[in-house]
């Protein structure tokens, strides 16, 4: 009997997990080792943050669901991995520390013979003084609980836009190195959308601040699309998205420092600002969660197995290169560590290559670019494809071809939707192919212009409403799950 | 009485380059026979990508 150890539960990790249990869960043993003992669609986390959705709406317990598919839960933070094992054992394991199941606190050995790393992002609010909520001035819609916290001090200021007190709103990016620009650009629009709901629009100024050189990046090197018999840039169909709602913008901006009620940034071109708020929320940057990990006599090995900002290298090429010998090759296939075999890692945890949007920086240079998103779809579908690999390598023996997921194959979809009536909302439906741009394939462009398209109106509205409780769904393992593509 | 004031108050802004759609573009934008339309277009399309993904 083999035994998976999947760290984390988030998309990748809980994509991962839930096919292991399926495929594999009666003849071996499955374990799932993450803090929270709730499952989070974070997608929907932007309309509990307008008090569209209650929290209750976007998450349910973990440890019922592992149980139909004999998966085992540990409500744990894994702190280190001895991929050689030690003195003692020679099997691979990973240090852990309880957070729940009335055992916090307490630390256990969990032995693997595969283990995928879904740790996820952590959450660097310290990097930029002044950002967050728990030591800042600013909010945030990464989580639940900071989504809904995001809504109450939303609310405080409708109401006081209601007594006649004038407000401006500042959502985006948080620090030079963000990703996740498409979370800030859909609160941004949702924000407005309540706004008019509460009659209250006129009194807000609204303004959006962002790493990205120009709108419509998104951390992708942008994307085009064709409209009105054009190919033209995302920037174009972004900017108009921002003009039609009065929305100004700050791109190219890394945020140095935030004050009450001031943001301070810096701009490629080397102009330093600062802007007023007084509601705010800002994406922070993400980094590796800090796992280390040791050989088998005890020394540290953490930079073999981890890159600088954290993350796991596995099966990319790392070698320094500019940005234009980017190369779509240069991404991960099978998302397995290139020195311990059994070790994978999936989403956020992996490390990239090299960045998608092109390396800038200040002329005091201070980068400013945003990092590769790696969240949602892409995460879904390097999850399923460790598990199918790890799989084979039980069922099949360790021959056996692994299966693929490179980001520079897959496409990614993102729906930024206001309102919740059926026939009162409205969407910017986007979707590129694929995310990473191969111009060996696509020469012109880097993708696929008919599968890379941009669309508003209240179909996409629909369509993200059918996405939330379909995902939903299928997380909670419900009949005919598995026919539900990631 | 005053003379009113009419000034420009668009040009040179940010918001005074990028396209804003027009009536016809918002009214398509909202109505519902267009939009189902729409809607099996785009999930056909979500569709493709992500059987290309696969």
């Amino acid at each position: 009997m083999a035994r998976v150890v999947i760290l984390g539960a988030g998309v990748s990790g809980h994509t991962a997990a839930s096919f292991l249990g399926e495929w594999l869960g009666k003849k071996h043993e499955i374990i799932v080792v993450t803090p929270n003992s709730q499952w989070n669609w974070i997608p929907s986390n932007i309309w509990v943050g307008v008090g569209k959705m209650d929290a209750s709406e976007v998450i349910f317990g973990l440890e019922s669901v592992y149980k139909k598919i004999n998966v085992k839960f540990k409500q744990a933070k894994a702190l280190s991995i001895y991929p050689e094992g030690s003195i003692d054992t020679e099997s691979g394991f990973v240090k852990i520390e309880y957070t729940g199941q009335d055992k916090a606190g307490q630390s256990e050995d969990v032995e693997y013979d595969y283990l995928i790393n879904a740790t996820g992002p952590k959450l660097n609010f310290h990097m930029t003084d002044g950002l967050g909520p728990e030591n800042g001035f600013t909010s945030s819609v990464c989580t639940y609980s900071h989504a809904q916290e995001a809504n109450v001090k939303l609310n405080e200021s409708i109401e006081k836009m209601k007594n006649g007190e004038r407000q401006k709103f500042v959502v985006g990016t948080g620090h030079g190195m963000c990703t996740c620009q498409g979370a800030a650009f859909e609160y941004i629009f949702n924000i407005e959308h309540v706004l008019k709901e509460n009659g209250v629009r006129d009194m807000a100024d609204l303004v959006w601040i962002s790493n990205e050189y120009e709108l419509g990046d998104f951390g992708m090197g942008g994307m085009h699309l064709k409209r009105g018999g054009y190919i033209t840039n995302g920037k174009v169909f972004t900017e108009s998205i921002m003009a039609e709602r009065g929305i100004s913008w700050i791109t190219g901006a890394h945020v140095s420092k935030i004050e009450e009620g001031n943001i301070f940034y810096e701009q490629l071109d080397g102009n330093e600002d600062s802007v007023d708020f007084d509601f705010s929320m800002l994406i922070p940057p993400f980094g590796g969660v800090g796992l280390k990990a040791y050989d088998k006599h005890g020394d540290e090995i953490t930079d073999k197995i981890f890159a600088p900002n954290g993350f796991m290298k596995v099966d990319a090429d790392y070698t320094p290169k500019a940005y234009e010998e980017y190369r779509a090759s240069d991404w991960p296939e099978t998302y397995q560590n290139p020195l311990y075999k059994n070790m994978f890692a999936a989403g956020i945890a992996f490390a990239p290559p090299h960045l998608i949007s092109k390396p800038m920086s200040s002329p005091k240079g201070t980068p400013i670019n945003p990092t590769p998103p790696r969240t949602g779809m892409p995460s879904g579908m390097i999850g399923k494809a460790i598990a199918k690999s790890i799989r084979d390598l039980i069922v099949r023996g360790e021959n056996t071809p692994l299966h693929t997921a490179s980001m520079a194959n897959i496409g990614a979809a993102c729906v930024a939707s206001t309102g919740m009536g059926f026939f009162n909302g409205s969407a910017a439906a986007m979707t590129v192919y694929p995310v990473v741009p191969d111009f060996e394939k696509y020469p012109e462009y880097g993708r696929d212009t008919d599968l890379t398209f941009g669309e508003v109106g209240l179909a996409g509205h629909w369509i993200k409403h059918v996405l939330h409780h379909m995902f939903l769904y299928k997380a909670k393992l419900k009949t005919g799950w598995t026919l539900i593509p990631e | 009485m005053e003379e009113k004031k009419i000034i420009n108050k668009r040009a040179y802004k940010q918001g005074y380059y990028p396209p804003i759609p027009t009536g016809m573009t918002k009214f398509f934008r909202t109505c519902k026979i267009w939009q189902f339309f729409r809607f099996i277009a785009l999930n056909l399309k979500m569709l493709k990508v992500v059987s290309k993904s696969h």
